[in-house]
């Protein structure tokens, strides 16, 4: 057996704040050989991102410091060395060129006023001592290795002229520049789309296995794990719960945080054959298993069937101008959204899936009318309000209400929970006073939460928590549609999976309808009756969810799909064709409008959009 | 870039415009006669009236107005009540004192500002940290004219090393840029280390750390051109206020600048030089502004012009 690369023994790491001493990391052990994957798992907390930087020794720089153990790494010569004590100079030498490592957000991780040559040519430069002009040619061959479209014209470009997936080639450029021993990995794949995350695992496992390279991958993807992974280490709280190869982790796990952590990760065609959408059967951390799969929810009202949906939209179109020249001239447009039509019926969820950019949560801004539309119609409840004046459309907001993303940004720092949720009811005119208070406790009790967590502010709440508290915001009102817009994309999958869970069970209890939003088909999965599949502002594909995800018809839905990593070890995709394709720019010059292929009905209620969109189809 | 600096200057005309109504309407509405003022106290009546119509004032406002403005067109400011020099002149002669003086304040105290609020940020909350921060703190509220004296005292009076007063040789400018400057460094001090402790926090900062490459190179070349953006408007607001010729400064060294100009203008109501300088104050500040917004273009490739 040859001696691992890099071997973690009983590491401590402590930071210390004025007040106390928290510990990020306690007594971890793990081993890394050459040419071995070991992924590093948990959620956010868990001390994995603390772990990569103790190796790098880069912990320091965030007030870290190592308290205990020892980082043993095997040197190009076979000699080992403990980071843990190695001074300034030996480590500068190791970073970037033994040990190199890839960060979460290619968007902020390069710097933005160098070149992306130079930014790889520079270490180069510095340590393999090399010219100007050969780091630079060095640089060209790193990024024609990592597959970049037109290399030498990205030699001489800037960060933000790229795109997420093609920075993020830039930061494997120059963390491969130097052959280094071990790549530490941290969640490479987060920010991006799921069809480049493909095609990133897919370039990183290759150039793997051409340098020998041993990886530590960080993660909280179950599914990525699964495609990438030899062995995986489970941490939570900053110690390691159990370690073992992939397949015996997914297979058998023997701990209660794992097999927690599992239970709560979407798996996509775990509905395989199933109509109606379905609660997570999660593993509480107690041991018990939440009362789940008893009472399968009720199909939707069948208003959907033959009579009037709750929600009609018909070629709803929004475009955003782009001003350019002196003047500030429109030249070209944002066709966010062109010709999109779907209907909503009562107690129904539509999921609307697509790539960044695709329109989708644009489609849902315009539903609420937070953005101009350019056409269409929308009738809520047989009343269209896409011409409705703007006093007019007011009382109706009151039946239409949205979710976003962050729980961080969308709760005003300086206002109670209490205040946040009770605010609709204020404007509206609904409740005031104890009336309104007492429907506060009510709407606190629904989300999960308790009334006393009205007189506390966001900052006391965690992320699952405040997503509660925007929930009960948006049902103050008694709303008849929810937009959710990526309501569930920044938690954590074991929060994740609760709220995903709370929305079915308030669906059921209140018949609400909900459009949502989101990238991840595996969550779409779960919660829809219905799926829409959005592409350059178009839906290319519209059904039940069954026959949508059962029987995808669109290429571009099929290749979305085959894209989601499954969290199965044993259904991992590893020969993929490697691509670098990009999703096309919705910016058109004026006069240039898409094409609206008309969608043709291929199955009971499953339309398909019959045309090539953008070229590539 | 041209074009965008084209459409700038152009933007220019309306502002200039309304800067020099506002001010046309606040000299005319302040209390006081000018003609009286010009003609002296001993004057008749007739004479003053006679005076006031030599200065064109009994003419209709607009129409006085539309001089005022014509007389801009042609470089033509009027002439001054008070020296009876034409104003473009009294102006010229005072502006590079008080520009050369602005220039050598700004020199010294960006590069001993900055140097200091670099070292603050790298050694945060550490004993450079502190001694740069006290003094920041010293220079911003220890008052300039308390300082100039100060200074005087030490180095003209007591060890007769520089001149007192005068602009005539190199000499006489170091006192007066010390004094003049001390605040702008102290203000560069603390602008620069906050925007560099930002900085230094930024993921690619960390990236230019995994490299390897020693913290001199990721602080001054990987944050150094980040954090100069916040600076840089800074800089261009201090040297706007600068320009305008501090009062305080320029009385303690006897100066001949353009602040003393307007104290002596605005005390004998000499509205043709009033009207000129505060036109030429915002004509700088605006050109200044134009300046630090290419200057963000040259510093950060992801400014775009439009």
């Amino acid at each position: 057996m040859a001696l691992p690369v890099l071997s973690v023994r009983d590491l401590t790491v402590h930071f210390a704040t004025t007040e106390r001493v928290v510990t990020a990391v306690r007594s971890l052990s793990f081993d890394i050989t050459a040419g071995e994957t070991v992924a590093i798992v948990g959620e956010s907390g868990s001390g994995k991102s603390v772990t990569a930087l103790s190796i790098m020794r880069l912990v320091e720089h965030g007030g870290g410091r190592i308290a205990t153990g020892g980082i043993d790494f095997t040197r190009a010569d076979d000699s080992t060395l403990d980071l843990a004590q190695a001074d300034a100079v030996t480590m500068q030498s190791i970073r970037g060129a033994e040990i190199a490592m890839i960060f979460q957000e290619p968007m902020t991780s390069l710097n933005p006023v160098f070149t992306v040559g130079e930014q790889i040519a520079e270490s180069i430069r510095f340590h393999q001592r090399k010219d100007f002009a050969a780091a630079r040619a060095e640089a060209l061959r790193m990024l024609e290795q990592v597959r970049m479209p037109e290399a030498r014209r990205a030699l001489d470009r800037y960060p933000h002229q790229l795109s997420g997936g093609m920075r993020q080639r830039v930061m494997i450029a120059m963390a491969l520049s130097c052959k280094p021993r071990l790549l530490l990995a941290d969640e490479p794949t987060t920010a991006l789309d799921v069809t480049i995350q493909a095609q990133i695992l897919t370039l990183m496992r290759l150039l793997q296995d051409e340098m020998h390279m041993a990886v530590m991958f960080i993660t909280h993807d179950m599914g990525v794990v699964a495609e990438v992974a030899d062995r995986v280490v489970v941490m939570y709280r900053g110690e390691k719960v159990e370690d073992g190869p992939t397949e015996r982790i997914f297979a058998a796990p023997s701990q209660r945080y794992t097999k927690s952590l599992l239970s709560a990760v979407p798996r996509l065609g775990s509905l395989k054959g199933e109509d109606l959408p379905r609660k997570f059967p999660l593993v509480l951390l107690d041991g018990r298993s939440a009362p789940d799969t008893a009472p399968p929810p009720k199909p939707p009202s069948p208003s959907r069937r033959g009579g009037t949906p709750l929600l009609k939209v018909r070629g709803l179109t929004t475009r955003f101008d782009v001003k350019s020249g002196l003047f500030g001239r429109i030249r070209r447009r944002v066709h966010a959204v062109e010709g999109v039509s779907f209907d909503l019926g009562a107690g129904e969820t539509l999921g609307l899936v697509g790539e960044s950019g695709c329109g989708k949560s644009t489609t849902g801004r315009s539903l609420l009318r937070l953005v101009d539309i350019a056409g269409g119609s929308m009738e809520l409840d047989g009343k269209d309000i896409a011409t409705m004046g703007s006093s007019e459309f007011r009382p109706l907001r009151r039946d239409i209400q949205i979710i976003f993303q962050d729980p961080f940004a969308s709760l005003d720092p300086r206002l109670t929970a209490g205040f946040s949720i009770a605010e609709p009811l204020y404007v509206h005119g609904v409740a005031r006073g104890s009336e309104a208070e007492e429907r506060v406790a009510w709407l606190l009790r629904h989300v999960g939460l308790t009334p006393d967590h009205a007189q506390r502010y966001p900052h006391e709440f965690s992320g699952g928590q405040r997503q509660r508290i925007a929930i009960a915001r948006a049902l103050a009102l008694q709303p008849k549609i929810i937009v959710a817009d990526e309501a569930v994309s920044a938690l954590d999958v074991s929060i994740q999976a609760q709220i995903v869970n709370l929305l079915i069970d308030l669906q059921d209890e209140f018949g609400l309808s909900f459009l949502f939003i989101s990238h991840d088909m595996a969550v779409v999965e779960r919660v829809s009756h219905r799926v829409a599949v959005m592409y350059l502002g178009q839906i290319v594909e519209i059904g039940p969810r069954r026959a949508v995800f059962d029987n995808p018809q669109h290429p571009y839905t099929r290749k979305l799909m085959s894209a989601v990593p499954v969290a199965d070890p044993a259904r991992r995709q590893r020969k993929r064709e490697l691509s670098s394709e990009e999703i096309p720019s919705p910016i058109r010059v004026i006069g240039d409008n898409p094409v609206v292929a008309p969608l043709v009905e291929v199955g009971p209620g499953h339309f398909v959009a019959r045309h090539r969109v953008g070229g590539a189809y | 870039m041209l074009q965008y600096i084209a459409k700038r200057l152009v933007g220019l005309v309306p502002t200039l415009l309304l800067v020099g109504l506002l001010v046309f309407l606040f000299v005319h509405l302040l209390p006081g006669d000018p003609a009286r003022l010009a003609a002296g106290p001993e004057a008749t009546p007739e004479t003053v009236a006679l005076v006031r119509s030599d200065l064109g004032l009994d003419q209709p406002l607009p129409r006085q107005f539309a001089r005022f403005l014509n007389g801009v067109v042609h470089w033509d400011f009027g002439t001054s009540l008070r020296t009876k020099r034409p104003v473009a002149t009294e102006i010229g002669d005072r502006f590079m004192p008080t520009f050369w003086l602005t220039l050598w304040s700004m020199a010294w105290s960006v590069a001993i500002g900055m140097t200091i609020g670099i070292l603050s940020a790298v050694w945060r909350n550490r004993w450079p940290d502190r001694v740069g921060m006290t003094l920041a703190v010293s220079g911003i509220s220890f008052p300039a004219f308390a300082l100039g004296m100060v200074l005087m005292q030490i180095f003209s009076v007591e060890l007769g090393w520089l001149p007192t007063v005068g602009d005539d040789t190199w000499r006489h400018y170091i006192l007066p840029s010390l004094t003049l400057g001390a605040a702008v460094a102290a203000i560069m001090a603390r602008f620069t280390r906050s925007s560099f402790v930002d900085i230094l926090g930024e993921d690619y900062i960390r990236t230019a750390r995994a490299k390897g490459l020693d913290e001199r190179r990721v602080v001054i070349k990987h944050g150094m051109r980040n954090a100069l953006i916040p600076v840089v408007t800074m800089m261009g607001l201090q040297f706007g206020f600068l320009l305008g010729g501090s009062i305080v400064v320029e009385k303690v060294f006897n100066w001949p600048g353009l602040g003393r100009l307007l104290v002596d203008a605005v005390d004998m109501r000499d509205y043709p030089v009033i009207q000129a300088l505060v036109l030429l104050f915002s004509l700088e500040f605006i050109l200044i502004n134009l300046i630090v917004d290419i200057l963000y273009g040259i510093i950060n490739p992801t400014i775009r012009y439009r």
